[in-house]
């Protein structure tokens, strides 16, 4: 893989103290971000102002206070430049359903600017990158929610910007959906070399996708790293363990193995399966090996090794839990 | 590097000699032509939608239907005055659109909500404002469409009206002269219609509404004004007549084209109005027409994302 990506020094958004203040409610309270290039993940609540800073971004909705830049542009005054330059993916549904997804893209890709010729040879290109072949011919309102999906994903990248804004690309979807989508949002930067910025209200999934990962509440921002930084702090592997006639209680063996071995485990209550689960908490590749390692020895059949997903409130409870833990220790 | 995606099987049919080679991701680096471009894109697939074009078979039906409602009579006209060696055509060019407006009618009211309510039925706007276009892009883009649409089917029938007087050597000087009144007259027609069309569409998300609600607004604002002039008419109030006739989008070309382009009125008694009641007239419906595109945007700007 060729990563087309971080060049030293280069700032895709830049956002200062960025304020978005309605008569009710305040949806952006002096949000100051740099974002780099590559996959950024947005992560917020609902409600917690994604989507009014992506309005901001694209130059469609002014800021009341501070001021934003998106690939060296002003959002104020150059919100025309940037949006021949970006793509945007909404979060609800934004097709008609009487014309085929060629016909869709065409017209969307004209809307960019593009001549007739390069829209139709652009769509072509776009739409088999996004995996929709021979369907593509047939209206859309026959299309699976997935098919949908590609196609809203393609109208963003059809005339191949630089950024583009995804919205909740994975809503609504099933599993299988999701992680296809995730592959090809990852996609996106490593082979077409575009940035990507992604919101979603679920951190687990942008954790294995992104590069980076901002985190806004009620339009402050909480937290901005990249994802090896959280993932090392969050990771939470589940492990489910079969019992044998050695050991009648599987769980209970593997966690006392893992105890003696210095790790700290959790009954993982609460859950489906809840007695059957343990949760700890990876430091990287060393755990799995580790718990592949002991649950091999004890002779235990493993039924499962998965990192849980998160929900996004985990990660503020755990930023509250890891702040005491500091008062308390200093 | 790209990933090799292998076609499905369907795609390669026995006997195709063509091979497909995914040669990934491509950059595009040609020209982008930027917002003026996208605006006359946004208007010819608009213009084009309203006949059907490039949409459903099914979507083609209708306006192609009215489209040949609206020019039979005239070739039928037309056929009678050369078959009678007649000496001028039985309808004069300005009246044609007026003894149509049912149709027309129709038309708007069919194909206004085919323009604008399914962008936002379908929350399409919010994709094409993510584009360099603005507003008042998209504003002029569809009511420059709707209008032209309207204008193409108005005035294809006069089109055939004069070729035919001309076929039946009828004095061109005269024919030309009331060919062109005819076609400012349904051109001040199109863009009024269009404007109120498209204003009434633009509210409602509903397709079905819109069409009830454009049928609604221009029958019963004709019907209510020419019940009130008929009545005006047999109480011996002719002054009130032209004045009445401000209330209805077709009364009101009805009017402009008695007082200036040379036609007679169809109003009760041919009470058109006079010059003094006509500039009224012709300030009306430029106030409308404006309004309906003040309206247009002030309805868009809150669309948005």
């Amino acid at each position: 893989m060729v990563r087309v990506t971080s060049v030293d020094g280069v700032t895709v958004i830049a956002t200062e103290s960025l304020s978005k203040r309605f008569p009710r409610v305040t949806a952006l309270d002096r949000l100051s971000v740099d974002i780099g290039p590559g996959v950024t993940g947005l992560v917020g609540a609902n409600g917690a102002g994604k989507s009014t800073l992506i309005k901001i971004l694209l130059g469609l909705s002014p800021a009341t206070e501070g001021r934003a830049e998106v690939l060296g542009l002003d959002v104020a005054s150059e919100g025309a430049a940037i949006r021949e330059r970006v793509g945007y993916m909404p979060e609800h549904d934004c097709l008609p359903p009487d014309v085929s997804a060629t016909e869709f893209v065409v017209h969307m890709a004209r809307m960019s600017g593009l001549p007739p010729a390069a829209a139709r040879e652009r769509t072509a290109d776009t739409l088999r990158h996004v995996g929709l072949y021979e369907e593509r011919y047939r209206p859309i309102g026959g299309y699976s929610t997935g098919m949908k999906q590609r196609v809203k994903l393609a109208q963003a990248l059809v005339h191949d910007p630089r950024l583009v804004f995804l919205d909740e690309p994975t809503n609504g979807l099933d599993p299988v959906g999701r992680d296809e989508m995730l592959g090809l949002i990852r996609r996106i930067h490593t082979d077409f070399g575009i940035s990507v910025l992604v919101t979603s209200h679920l951190l687990g999934e942008l954790e294995r996708t992104c590069d980076h990962v901002v985190v806004i509440d009620g339009g402050k921002l909480l937290r901005s790293s990249s994802t090896t930084d959280f993932t090392q702090t969050t990771t939470t592997l589940a492990v489910e363990v079969t019992d044998t006639d050695e050991h009648p209680d599987g769980t209970r063996a593997l966690r006392e193995a893992l105890h003696a071995r210095g790790v700290t485990v959790e009954a993982g209550s609460g859950l489906p399966g809840a007695g059957h689960i343990l949760l700890l908490t990876a430091q990287g590749e060393e755990t799995y090996d580790l718990v592949r390692d002991v649950v091999a020895d004890l002779g235990l059949g493993l039924v499962r090794m998965e990192q849980r997903r998160h929900h996004i409130s985990e990660v503020f409870t755990e930023d509250e839990q890891r702040k005491e833990a500091a008062v308390h220790g200093s | 590097m790209a990933v090799e995606q292998p076609l499905p099987a369907s795609a390669a049919t026995p006997g195709d000699q063509t091979r497909i080679h995914n040669i990934g991701y491509r950059n595009y680096d040609g020209p982008r032509l930027g917002r003026s471009y996208a605006t006359r894109s946004l208007y010819s697939q608009s213009l084009r939608g309203a006949y059907g074009l490039g949409r459903s078979v099914k979507s083609k039906v209708l306006p192609m239907l009215l489209f040949v409602v609206m020019c039979v009579p005239a070739a039928i006209m037309v056929a009678v005055a050369v078959a009678t060696k007649a000496r001028e055509l039985p309808v004069d060019y300005t009246r044609y659109a007026i003894i149509m407006q049912a149709v027309i009618s129709l038309y708007v009211a069919s194909q206004a909500p085919q323009s604008v309510s399914r962008d936002l039925r379908f929350k399409t706007v919010p994709l094409y404002f993510s584009r360099p276009i603005e507003t008042a892009d998209y504003v002029r883009a569809k009511y420059a469409a709707l209008a032209s649409a309207l204008f193409v089917l108005t005035a294809a029938p006069l089109i055939v009206l004069y070729v035919g007087a001309l076929l039946a050597k009828l004095d061109f000087a005269d024919q030309t002269k009331g060919f062109a009144q005819g076609l400012v007259s349904v051109a001040l027609l199109s863009l009024l219609f269009a404007g109120i069309g498209l204003v009434i569409a633009s509210v409602t998300p509903r397709r079905g509404f819109g069409i009830a609600a454009v049928i609604a607004v221009l029958t019963i604002s004709y019907g209510a004004v020419s019940t009130l002039q008929a009545i005006a008419d047999a109480q011996n109030s002719t002054g009130a007549i032209p004045w009445i006739g401000l209330f209805s989008p077709v009364t009101l070309i009805d009017g402009v084209q008695s007082a200036f382009l040379g036609a007679s009125s169809a109003f009760p008694g041919a009470a058109g109005p006079g010059s003094g009641e006509g500039a009224v007239y012709v300030l009306v419906v430029l106030g409308l027409i404006a309004a309906g595109y003040g309206l247009l945007m002030r309805r868009y700007k809150k669309v948005g994302l």
